[in-house]
């Protein structure tokens, strides 16, 4: 069952990937993104990482998401032309790619964690709950989470002014 | 008080002088500044009087005293110390030169009275008669050194008095140059004394160099040939004599004392200093006594043909200084120094006089444009005419004396040395000559048109300023010679000094009259016992003979030149004509200049061009340029990789991260 | 499931996602890519908390989101402010920056 559930949800996330780098309208490529995002959810259930993948679903798929949307739809999507400027580029990117996968994979499975090759330990029902995050966060990584609230503030000012050259751009163009 | 005290107020009283005048240059009227200066040097001599009594109160053998005020430097093995040596020799160089720079500044005291820079003179003359008091006072190699250098200094200074004249600031560095060049040779010459004997006081040095050197090593000559680099560098014997007629861009007051009287005889001063060491070199001695004989007999040609009489009486100068080195080279010493002292006299009174006459030409330095001054102006005449006689070792004259018992010596010692009493008396006929070609031309004759506006209206002859050398108009402000000629006749300051002078040209040669007196020898001999040579003694008929030779020598001089200049008048021209060759060759001064110039000065010019076309440009530049160029190549190489493109940016990225990874792997497995 | 399938999972997915920065030239979806490789650390990172048996590598991994957030917050800014300015859309044009 979980197998089927994990290689259902593996193939959705794959597909979405694909989907994003291969699909030409962006837009679609940002519907492939909400796809992949919610396969990761699934994924995430299936490590018992519940609090996780419902952020995953509510902050990533239901806001930022939109975001793009939002976005994509202001900027349009143009479709790009065919030439490829960097000569090398197009033959070196999925080589490249190839590389770090296979290096990566082979990091992985080849190192001497042998408990890669268990499921994990057992572990108690409350695992991945928000208390024990919420417990987490707020004692052993609360500088984290100050930081990433300074962080946020950061990016809201950074957005404010970044949408608010609309005044001087208008009168000088 | 000790007589080493006097010696240190010798040396006091011109320094004051010197630095008084020059700090209150503004505040001091001029009178008063010349007075200032010429006390300062009669104080000084005053001073060397009383040094030369106390000397003679001790006995003979014991008449040498150092005396030091403190340490100059004392470091490493070296002890320096500021010391003076006084002794016979030192005493009478003092008193030769504070006498005559005593006189030379009452003369300069009515001579350069409308000179804009007169308190610059007055502190310069004085600064440079207390640097050869320095030098000949000093005790020890570095003391001598330091006055060396200082007399160099202030000759440079007052060649170039007029400093906006091009011609004497380049005869200004001309002298300098060449006086380095032999700055060089005496610095290495104290440096081997010191390699070889540990110190550089005098005493020591002249005890232990009999014990450490022997005879003719190759060290001791070449500490004596390096001396007589600095010898004939500073007394304009050859090769590095070519500075002296150009050193007559000076005032005439400068010519008279720097390049007659003192600074030119510092070389024979050495010569004689050092005698100990010579005599262990006797080799060097030898060179240096050639030397001398050759510049005797190449400077009295070229004082033969020419037309510049401060130029001839400079080249004049350089050939009585040549018998002053023959003189303390072969052994005569104390007959050296005494043809020092009348040289001193009669030949500043010459230059004095001479100075006289070009005021009267209002600035005119050409004897060919000189006549008749005999009748205009009768003091300068009579003094000129002493001196000449003088020189021209005229019979019962000072120069008479002192110059035929330099040949008697050489008659002496016989064997090789009988060259210079050959040669020496070849010499003297010239210089009789030559001396007698000048008063010949001068003085008697048609007054030419400066000396017949004297002797009708009383008035100097004016006309606009010009550079003597080059002809060309100049103005009369500071750096320039005044608007205003002094004649002896008008000036009695210059009287006095004249007549002074005058009278010791005719009548100092009386003191050393052989078989009746020998005050200088006395007084100087035991400076020169250790030496061997000091023991070879003419006799007295010798003498006698050696003085009637050169008696007869003498007149014959003068017959020959009343002959060529008063006779037979025309007789030089047709000589010039036909031996044209020969008097271009000495007009052209035998073409040292020229020489030197193409051996010497267009090498280091060409060496100079090379380094900054070739070595400069190539190796420097190149350097530099191609660090810079290697550095902007490797920058231009990097800069392909900054596209502008993100992404292939982020191929590189990726492609790093990916071969760090592959490292990692490949390592750990 | 062994948790090395995971892992091996997050792998490719950032390969893939390395893979569209490179290919892609719409700016839009080079974010869309950059999201990509970073939801494959994520997964990585709650693979590996559930391995381990802790909770800290879930906490990372919100953390990561919101480092995400943030960065995309700001990209799409830029992007709007780029195309407010009229200026082409495309990595490749906007290429002032060079030595």
């Amino acid at each position: 069952m979980e197998a089927v559930l994990f290689f259902a949800a593996a193939l959705g996330a794959l597909s979405g990937a694909v989907g994003v780098v291969a699909l030409r309208n962006p837009f679609y490529g940002v519907l492939a993104l909400i796809v992949h995002l919610f396969s990761l959810a699934v994924l995430f259930l299936l490590l018992s990482a519940a609090f996780v993948a419902a952020a995953q679903v509510v902050v990533y798929a239901g806001a930022v998401m939109v975001l793009y949307v939002f976005v994509v739809a202001y900027v349009g999507g143009d479709t790009e032309s065919a030439w490829e400027p960097i000569p090398g580029q197009r033959f070196l990117a999925p080589l490249v790619g190839a590389a770090l996968f296979v290096e990566l994979s082979i990091a992985v499975l080849g190192s001497s964690l042998l408990a890669l090759g268990t499921e994990g330990p057992d572990v108690e029902p409350g695992f991945g709950d928000p208390a024990g995050i919420g417990k987490l966060l707020l004692e052993d990584f609360l500088l984290p989470f100050e930081a990433s609230s300074i962080l946020l503030l950061l990016a809201a000012v950074g957005a404010v002014v970044l949408a608010g050259r609309k005044g001087e751009e208008e009168s000088a163009s | 008080m000790s007589a080493t005290a006097w010696a240190w107020l010798v040396l006091l009283f011109p320094l004051l002088g010197s630095i008084a005048i020059a700090v209150g240059y503004r505040a001091i009227p001029a009178r008063v500044a010349g007075i200032v200066g010429t006390a300062a040097i009669g104080l000084a001599f005053a001073c060397g009087i009383a040094a030369l009594i106390s000397l003679l109160g001790d006995e003979p053998e014991a008449r040498h005293h150092a005396s030091s005020l403190w340490d100059y430097a004392s470091v490493a093995g070296l002890d320096i110390k500021l010391g003076i040596y006084l002794d016979p020799l030192s005493a009478f160089m003092v008193l030769v030169v504070t006498g005559v720079s005593t006189l030379i500044h009452l003369y300069s005291f009515g001579y350069m009275r409308s000179d804009e820079g007169y308190h610059r003179f007055f502190s310069y003359l004085n600064f440079f008669v207390f640097s050869m008091l320095l030098l000949v006072l000093a005790g020890n190699f570095v003391l001598l050194i330091v006055g060396w250098a200082f007399v160099g200094f202030a000759s440079y200074a007052l060649i170039s008095f007029w400093y906006r004249r091009t011609t004497a600031t380049r005869a200004g560095m001309k002298a300098f140059v060449i006086n380095v060049v032999g700055d060089i040779g005496l610095v290495l010459a104290a440096i081997l004394i010191f390699r070889e004997l540990g110190t550089f006081d005098f005493g020591p040095v002249f005890e232990q160099a009999p014990e450490v050197f022997s005879t003719n090593e190759w060290t001791i000559t070449a500490i004596c040939l390096l001396l007589l680099l600095g010898a004939f560098a500073k007394s304009a014997q050859l090769p590095l004599h070519t500075w002296l007629p150009d050193a007559m861009e000076g005032p005439t007051p400068v010519s008279s004392l720097i390049h007659a009287a003192t600074m030119v005889t510092a070389g024979v001063y050495l010569i004689a200093r050092t005698h100990v060491l010579f005599g262990l070199a006797p080799t060097a001695a030898d060179i240096a006594a050639f030397t001398g004989l050759a510049t005797l007999l190449v400077a009295a040609t070229i004082a033969l043909v020419m037309t510049d009489l401060k130029r001839a009486i400079a080249y004049s100068t350089m050939s009585q200084i040549g018998y002053m080195v023959v003189g303390v080279s072969i052994g005569a010493y104390s007959a050296g120094m005494f043809h020092l002292m009348t040289h001193a006299f009669f030949k500043a009174l010459l230059f004095m006089a001479a100075g006289s006459i070009i005021a009267a030409m209002a600035n005119e330095q050409n004897i060919d444009r000189m006549s008749g001054f005999g009748r205009a102006m009768r003091f300068t005449s009579i003094t000129i005419l002493c001196g000449g006689l003088a020189l021209a070792a005229f019979p019962f004259t000072s120069g008479f004396f002192s110059k035929d018992e330099i040949l008697a010596y050489a008659t002496a010692r016989g064997g090789m040395y009988l060259i210079f009493t050959v040669l020496g008396y070849l010499g003297a006929l010239l210089t009789a000559i030559y001396t007698f070609r000048l008063i010949f031309r001068i003085l008697p004759g048609r007054p030419c048109p400066e000396a017949q506006e004297l002797i009708d209206s009383g008035h100097l002859a004016h006309g606009p300023p010009r550079n003597p050398a080059s002809g060309e108009e100049e103005d009369t402000g500071v750096g320039f010679p005044g608007a205003e000629h002094h004649i002896a006749e008008r000036s009695a300051s210059m009287r006095i000094a004249m007549a002074v002078l005058a009278f010791g040209a005719l009548f100092v040669g009386l003191v050393q009259i052989p078989g009746v007196d020998a005050v200088v020898g006395d007084f100087l001999d035991p400076v020169f016992e250790g030496s061997a040579l000091s023991h070879v003694h003419p006799s007295v008929g010798a003498e006698w003979l050696g003085l009637a030779i050169g008696a007869a020598i003498s007149l014959a001089g003068i017959g020959i030149a009343y002959y060529l200049y008063v006779a037979r008048p025309e007789t030089p021209a047709a000589l010039q004509r036909r031996f044209s060759g020969l008097h271009t060759f000495l007009y052209n001064k035998w073409y040292f200049d020229e020489a030197i110039d193409l051996l010497v000065v267009r090498p280091a010019l060409a060496i100079g061009r090379f380094a900054n076309r070739t070595f400069e440009r190539l190796v420097v530049d190149g350097l530099i340029s191609g660090t810079e160029d290697v550095v902007g190549a490797g920058g231009r190489l990097v800069r392909v990789v900054q596209s502008g493109f993100v992404r292939s940016y982020a191929l590189l990225l990726i492609v790093g991260f990916a071969g760090l990874a592959l490292y990692f792997l490949l390592s750990s497995s | 499931m062994n948790i090395e399938w995971y892992i091996v999972l997050s792998s490719l997915l950032f390969a893939v996602g390395a893979m569209g920065i490179l290919v892609r030239r719409s700016p839009v979806v080079i974010l869309l890519c950059l999201e990509l490789m970073l939801n494959a650390g994520n997964l990585a990172l709650v693979a590996f908390s559930r391995m381990v048996g802790n909770q800290e590598g879930q906490v990372f991994a919100i953390v990561v989101m919101v480092v995400a957030a943030c960065e995309v917050v700001i990209g799409l800014g830029l992007i709007v402010a780029i195309f407010r300015r009229k200026l082409p859309l495309d990595v490749d044009q906007l290429r002032e920056l060079r030595g």
